[in-house]
């Protein structure tokens, strides 16, 4: 698992009904591209997210393939339909098999 | 020196792959739109690319895609080592068929987006990023 990998995501708390929201997402990460090279000269081995997925009561918004050439600290900005109260969720998967997970309520009134 | 059967195909594969190397970049990007397309022909129209005129710092260039009626869009570097970057499906909850990331970019370069519509079509845009600093730390 990278070091200090935190999400971050940005949610309206409340929307009406059918609304877009604009969602923010940043999650630290180093996203080693596998191109770099160390000190010594040895390549140093790609270590990236490479996919993320936002889901809101379990249906799909968006899911992203990502490739090395996404920059570190990987940011997503894109928008979401709320058709009722819930929670979305939002999930990275690391190179490495580790997941990262966070999810945020919106309720609708 | 006398010229063998032998030598004759080393030196036949030998300028082969010289003749390989400069078009390899370039075959890589048509292998890359080819897996998302599925060889399918491509067309124009209804797909918004956004991104810098230059970017400073090729480690982190902001760009947005944007098509509307769309399923899919992927976004390609046609001058880095590995061309694909990133690919966006969009779900039923998706609100519009956008969305803005940070991408790498090794140096000045034409970045490309393909987007797949509803109805199976495909179209793309591409767009020239000037870089004053690459990103691919080489």
């Amino acid at each position: 698992m990278a070091e200090g990998v935190r999400a971050r995501v940005k949610v309206p708390s409340s929307a009406s009904a059918g609304e877009s929201v604009v969602i923010k997402t940043l999650i630290s990460h180093p996203m080693e591209s596998g191109q770099r090279k160390d000190s010594e000269g040895n390549i140093i081995p790609r270590s990236i997210i490479h996919r993320f997925v936002c889901d809101f009561n379990g249906q799909n918004v968006i899911d992203v393939n990502m490739q090395p050439a996404i920059s570190t600290n990987p940011y997503f900005e894109f928008e979401a339909k709320i058709p009722e109260s819930g929670e979305m969720k939002f999930t990275w998967y690391d190179d490495d098999g580790s997941v990262y997970e966070e999810s945020k309520s919106v309720s609708v009134g | 020196m006398e010229l063998t059967r032998r030598g004759a195909i080393a030196l036949g594969a030998g300028v082969a792959a010289t003749l390989a190397l400069p078009i390899r970049a370039m075959a890589s990007v048509d292998e890359a739109i080819a897996e998302f397309t599925g060889g399918a022909e491509i067309g124009e129209g209804g797909l918004e690319l956004i991104t810098p005129e230059i970017a400073e710092n090729g480690n982190t260039v902001p760009i947005e895609v944007s098509a509307p009626g769309a399923t899919a869009i992927t976004v390609l570097a046609t001058g880095n080592p590995t061309p694909k970057v990133v690919t966006f499906n969009f779900g039923p909850l998706a609100g519009a068929q956008r969305a803005s990331t940070r991408i790498r970019l090794a140096g000045t370069q034409d970045v490309m987006a393909v987007a797949k519509m509803s109805d199976g079509s495909f179209v793309s845009t591409s767009n020239n990023v000037k870089v004053t600093i690459g990103g691919c730390g080489g």
